[in-house]
């Protein structure tokens, strides 16, 4: 991977970081209203799939964590920030809120409330791409804590029957909600859970990007090119709480305190630098043009952009005849 | 025109449907190989292949959402839920996701999905194959939802459906399958919405829907020789409910009477009163009355079932008291 594409990685992840960051405080300051659940510390996980699937064609599906799922996609972030801002100009037209993002230009499903009900819907996904014969596939990030739902279960059924060409990627942040994994799951290792179901899986390190890459190209490649799906389980840790709303009680001050030596930012920046990519001062550079960009563009447009009307409110029910 | 089955009507919309467009494909349990618990999808798989007309394993929820994600793509599935009963373990993915994903994404996703459910009461098959979810459905935002009483409709119903942009719930009834009706040979389409007058009349309006409307027209031709001219309205689509229409035939006969198979409380009845009340109140020359199942889990002993669901006898005897009689 060229020099510039490793930069411009790290820009993703901290602008992944310092958008989020920037959402918390809008929260703070009630700009931001409903649930908001936050992304630092994963960023690895969404950047680095989507950099190796085909973005903006192959469809992606998330649950409520969505935000930067949305804009590695190709969401335009003043969009993603003017709809937590419930605002006209939102990616959902102030209709969906932070865990509703969509962007259908850039085949940007959607996020979901429902913990698992993504899932069949990435493999109805699949299943249209396979009807219509196109070589697009379907990505479904979620959690740790949706493989206990039924939908887990029923749709890798369905899914290794069928052949369907769809890419399910497990954060596994060790938690859900509040509920540590070994306290809900009686098998902890993810991918092992797909096993029964004839889904080729694997497990790696969701902190460091390079680790990530290497493996979703292998998975991503797999889906396409034999049709059928493929579980992906990244290691990864929310150093945030669940939503804003989150004591953290159910987690030590210590393990947050070590995952922190492992953030993905932390880990991708040093290596940049031993390479000679990138240095001190540069990176603050980095820092501070997203830090304006996001002030002075994004969060500006949001602030700026009208409420949806009051009149519009039955609008989206149904789709409009004739539109 | 030709006279068909239920079941054969809803056989031809899907063979038309999947015949013009590649896009439609049916899905559900035994509707393939098997061809269908009712035969509504019977040979279809021989013509169109297990891409089209798949067998699902029993995850409703599962194929349920399969089918949701399938339509935010351009596709347009028929789902079959095989009883009933077994939605309510797909109401998730039809709730959560189908009725609210065009909505919630400020317009920007269209779900052009149809789900078929055999609903009610058929012949002692208990509890827990014998419900009656339409109040259900009806409450749930971004859904539509229609219910055929005729061949004719099961075929327009399902036809119009198909080619909705909107999520389409299609309440067909167990008892049904092999009513006989004319259906006319040209293609056509039921709208899905407002009502349909299936007897005019003047003394009072009998508001039905699905199975109902047959007690309903059983009752008013046994009224008829009693002088009593009743109105039969046809509900049949029961959301949007056509408040226009159930006001227009209030002023005409001004009383209402409203035949459900469905426990009373939330349900059609219900709705439909509090409608005639806001826009008719002062239309009626008497409180509107309901006929409706006993509050009860459908009992298995024959007896006792047929007790908590009403019949044409219930209907008759609630005109004459709506009339004084």
């Amino acid at each position: 991977m060229e020099a510039s594409d490793r930069k411009r990685l790290l820009r993703e992840m901290l602008f992944a970081r310092r958008f989020e960051e920037r959402c918390a405080q809008a929260y703070q300051e009630r700009e931001i209203g409903g649930f908001l659940h936050l992304y630092p510390g994963q960023e690895a996980c969404a950047i680095g799939v989507l950099e190796k699937a085909r973005k903006g064609q192959d469809y992606v599906v998330t649950g409520y964590r969505d935000h930067i799922h949305a804009i590695q996609c190709g969401a335009d972030p003043k969009e993603v920030m003017a709809e937590l801002y419930g605002k006209e100009t939102g990616s959902s037209r102030g209709r969906g809120g932070s865990m509703h993002i969509y962007d259908v230009d850039h085949h940007f499903m959607g996020g979901y409330a429902l913990v698992g009900g993504p899932f069949p819907l990435a493999a109805g996904f699949a299943k249209a791409i396979k009807l219509r014969g196109g070589d697009e596939i379907a990505i479904c990030f979620l959690g740790d804590g949706a493989n206990n739902q039924g939908t887990f279960h029923e749709t890798m059924n369905m899914a290794s029957l069928w052949k369907l060409p769809v890419l399910f990627v497990c954060e596994n942040n060790l938690y859900g909600i509040g509920t540590a994994i070994e306290r809900a799951s009686s098998e902890i290792n993810q991918y092992l859970r797909v096993a029964p179901y004839k889904i080729a899986a694997s497990q790696v390190d969701g902190q460091d990007i390079d680790v990530v890459m290497a493996e979703a190209e292998k998975a991503i490649t797999h889906v396409r090119e034999k049709k059928e799906p493929y579980f992906l389980e990244l290691m990864t840790y929310r150093l945030r709480g669940h939503s804003m709303s989150d004591s953290g009680a159910y987690r030590s001050k210590e393990e947050v305190e070590q995952w922190a030596q492992r953030d993905p930012i932390g880990i991708f920046k040093k290596r940049l630098e031993e390479a000679g990519i990138i240095d001190a001062a540069a990176f603050q550079a980095m820092d501070e043009e997203i830090l304006e960009q996001i002030e002075n563009e994004i969060v500006r447009f949001a602030l700026a952009s009208p409420e949806p009307r009051v009149e519009d409110l039955e609008r989206y029910v149904y789709v409009a005849e004739g539109a | 025109m030709a006279e068909m089955m239920y079941w054969q009507a809803i056989l031809r919309a899907h063979d038309e449907e999947l015949a013009r467009d590649p896009l439609v494909f049916a899905m559900g349990e035994d509707i393939g190989v098997a061809g269908g618990t009712y035969k509504a999808t019977s040979g279809l798989y021989a013509k169109y292949g297990p891409e089209r007309v798949i067998d699902t394993p029993i995850s409703e929820n599962s194929y349920t959402g399969i089918g949701v994600g399938a339509a935010m793509l351009g596709c347009r599935p028929i789902v079959e839920i095989m009883s009933v009963n077994f939605a309510w373990l797909a109401m998730d993915q039809l709730m959560n996701n189908a009725a609210k994903i065009h909505y919630m994404s400020g317009g920007k996703i269209r779900c052009p999905f149809v789900m078929r459910v055999p609903g009610g009461t058929a012949h002692q098959l208990g509890a827990q194959h014998s419900a009656r979810m339409e109040k259900v459905f009806m409450g749930i935002s971004g859904l539509r939802v229609v219910t055929p009483a005729t061949p004719r409709d099961a075929y327009g119903l399902l036809k119009s459906a198909v080619r909705s942009d909107d999520p389409v719930v299609l309440i067909e009834h167990e008892s049904m399958y092999n009513l006989k009706g004319e259906v006319p040979d040209e293609e056509f389409f039921t709208p899905l919405e407002g009502v349909e007058v299936m007897r005019p009349g003047r003394d009072l309006s009998i508001f039905a829907y699905n199975i109902s409307v047959h007690w309903a027209l059983q009752a008013a031709e046994r009224l008829a020789k009693e002088g009593i001219e009743a109105e039969v309205i046809d509900l049949r689509a029961l959301k949007p409910l056509d408040r226009a229409g159930i006001a227009a035939s209030v002023r005409k006969t001004h009383r209402a009477l409203i035949v459900e198979e469905d426990e009373a409380p939330v349900g059609v009845g219900a709705e439909v009163m509090a409608l005639i009340n806001e826009d008719a109140f002062f239309e009626l020359d008497a409180a509107p009355v309901r006929v409706h199942a006993k509050d009860v889990p459908i009992p298995y002993n024959r007896r006792l079932e047929k007790a908590a669901i009403p019949n044409a006898d219930d209907v008759v005897a609630a005109a004459k008291k709506l009339l004084g009689k």
